[in-house]
């Protein structure tokens, strides 16, 4: 039944001559909600960035969909990043367009759509990300918050296989973050979409995540992976306990 | 089956049937999308039953399809069948009657002559926000000339290398070059009644009174001006003006004092070293019309007095104050996001240039009245 989407393999991640991630090797199932987790500065942004192309591998391979991203160029490349879409951690909207154009902009380069008909669209989905009345707005004139659920919106513009969410809920309130969640869930069960979710936030962690990874400096790899609230109860390695439980004690007073 | 299809058909009872199926999403619904909202809008006062029994697979552009035809204003009902429970949930997010107007939000545009009076408030607000500003940067200056222990003076002297060691090619080319034209322009007419010798008395007297200065503040400006600005510009994006405020520290003392200081000790420098250049171009040129070197410089050393050289050497230092202070300010004005750095660094060689064109009159005129 597992049909890996995005498949890494050995992949050994760094620049500068400092390695960040060595040898790491996992599997996203299709239509599955995957975390990556771990502490500040043990890779995370570091293996989306890789995932995604943006960084040239040290060593390995990133297939999506059977199709190798490290060695892709030209067409071929086109052709496998236009099955994902990415939200970066700061939005990265663009400050000049309004957000309906930011979210109009990969439909106008790679669909045939009428003008009329990408609007419609991309109001669509803004207003499932709760932006439906601020289309004419411009970047800097809505709060962060707001930025980073554009940033979603102008992701899922082609409605991308998958969708890949840096750090997607830091700097929600609550209510937007649990709104987020639903959507995330609700697009990966419906669309068949999948979602490579790098996050700190335990609840949200919880309430989304089918399976995740845990990275850790120590080993620049994988020391955790599966369900996050087995890892939670059934975990024997220290950190991992450490990472869940504190966090999960705050969150229930003992 | 990667298509998407449209059939239209009657039904028995009057109903307008449209069957959709395939695949229905953005690379292929364009023409069915057409051809459907053409059937929808030929048959306002008809039913319609959107049939979506044959869709293979749909994402958002399918659904967006969907809202589409069920928005339309018509007198007759209009509904989707047989959609399968998945995509069901997805149309069901959206209110189809709402979303067309509540979020026509286009900008308004203004009336022309609204747009002017705007235009010159800003303009007038600009030219207080300058002369405020002016005032500012002037009392940074004299605090920390009380107090030089406060100058950041590493800060001062990493500013002074950019701005006045690394500019010297550029101002060393460009002052050569004016020197070189200058002389051979002149000595075109010159040479016909015989004077090629007083090319040497203008090329001086022009240098030292005013190219000199005016040259390089004027590449002060393209250089200098447009990189405070953008730097300060780049940093008030980041929000590292508002954590030196937060800090409390005065942002004109910590960042606009330093340059302003690195400008004022440089430029004047930098100006005597084009008033060289530039008379030595001069003095290069006119060897081709027969002038010897000796010649030359014995003419201009003849001409050219103190005065004139204090004429124009003081000029460089007031150039140099207001250049870099423009800089720092419209560094400091900088709005958010990536264009305003960019609006910042030619606002401020912009106004630079207008500055040395405004102060080099006021100069002129007095240098007329005090008779210099």
């Amino acid at each position: 039944m597992p049909d890996p989407i995005i498949r890494v393999e050995r992949l050994t991640a760094g620049y500068d001559g400092r390695t960040i991630l060595e040898n790491v090797t996992f599997d996203v199932n299709r239509g599955e909600v995957f975390v990556i987790l771990g502490g500040s500065g043990c890779g995370k942004s570091t293996l989306l960035k890789h995932m995604i192309g943006l960084y040239d591998v040290v060593a390995g391979h990133v297939y999506i969909e059977g199709h190798d991203i490290v060695d892709a160029e030209g067409e071929a490349r086109d052709a496998i990043l236009h099955k994902i879409g990415v939200m970066y951690q700061s939005g990265a909207l663009f400050g000049s367009m309004t957000l309906l154009e930011n979210v109009r902009l990969p439909m106008e380069a790679f669909t045939s759509l009428d003008m009329e008909q990408m609007n419609l669209l991309a109001r669509m989905k803004l207003s499932l990300v709760g932006l439906g009345q601020f289309t004419g707005h411009l970047p800097n004139e809505i709060s962060g918050g707001m930025q980073k659920r554009a940033a979603i919106a102008r992701a899922m513009a082609l409605d991308p296989a998958i969708l890949f969410l840096d750090e997607p809920s830091a700097g929600l309130d609550p209510i937007t973050s649990a709104e987020l969640d639903a959507l995330i869930r609700r697009l990966a069960e419906n669309l068949d979409v999948t979602f490579v979710i790098v996050t700190h936030e335990l609840a949200s962690i919880y309430a989304i995540a089918d399976r995740v990874i845990m990275l850790d400096k120590r080993v620049k790899g994988i020391i955790a992976e599966g369900d996050p609230r087995r890892l939670r109860d059934a975990s024997t390695d220290p950190y991992v306990r450490q990472f869940f439980h504190r966090e999960a004690d705050l969150a229930t007073p003992a | 089956m990667e298509t998407a299809a449209l059939a239209v058909s009657d039904a028995p009872d009057g109903r307008l049937i449209l069957a959709l199926s395939g695949r229905l999403v953005a690379e292929t619904i364009p023409i069915v999308w057409r051809d459907a909202l053409h059937a929808v809008r030929g048959a306002v006062s008809r039913p319609v039953t959107v049939d979506a029994a044959g869709v293979d697979y749909c994402d958002g552009a399918g659904i967006a399809l969907l809202v589409d035809l069920l928005r339309e204003p018509r007198q007759a009902p209009i509904e989707v069948a047989n959609l399968a429970p998945a995509y069901r949930a997805l149309l069901a997010q959206f209110d189809a009657r709402n979303l067309g107007e509540a979020l026509n939000l286009e900008p308004t545009r203004r009336p022309a002559i609204e747009e002017i009076g705007r235009t010159a408030s800003i303009v007038w607000r600009d030219l207080r926000t300058q002369i405020e500003f002016l005032g500012q940067a002037t009392a940074a200056l004299l605090a920390a000339i009380r107090h030089p222990s406060t100058i950041r003076w590493r800060d001062v002297g990493v500013v002074c290398e950019r701005v006045g060691a690394d500019a010297l090619p550029i101002v060393a080319l460009i002052s050569f070059l004016l020197g070189v034209i200058l002389a051979f322009q002149s000595a075109v007419p010159m040479k016909r009644y015989g004077a090629e010798i007083f090319v040497a008395d203008l090329i001086g007297i022009g240098m030292v009174r005013e190219l000199g200065a005016l040259i390089t503040a004027i590449l002060l400006a393209g250089r200098t001006g447009a990189a405070f600005a953008a730097e300060i510009g780049t940093m008030r994006v980041n929000q590292e003006i508002d954590a030196l405020t937060t800090m409390g520290l005065d942002p004109v003392r910590f960042l606009v004092t330093t340059r302003v200081i690195a400008a004022v000790l440089m430029t004047p420098l930098l100006t005597l070293f084009a008033m060289l250049v530039g008379t030595l171009g001069g003095a290069f040129t006119m060897l081709s019309y027969g002038v010897p070197f000796v010649t030359f410089v014995k003419e201009v050393d003849g001409i050219v007095n103190f005065g004139d050289f204090v004429a124009g050497w003081v000029k460089s230092f007031v150039f140099a104050l207001a250049i870099a202070g423009i800089g720092c300010l419209r560094g400091l004005q900088t709005a958010a996001g990536a264009s305003a750095v960019g609006d910042s660094a030619t606002r401020a060689v912009v106004s630079g240039l207008v500055l040395i064109v405004i102060i080099d009159g006021v100069f002129a005129v007095v240098y007329f009245f005090l008779d210099i």
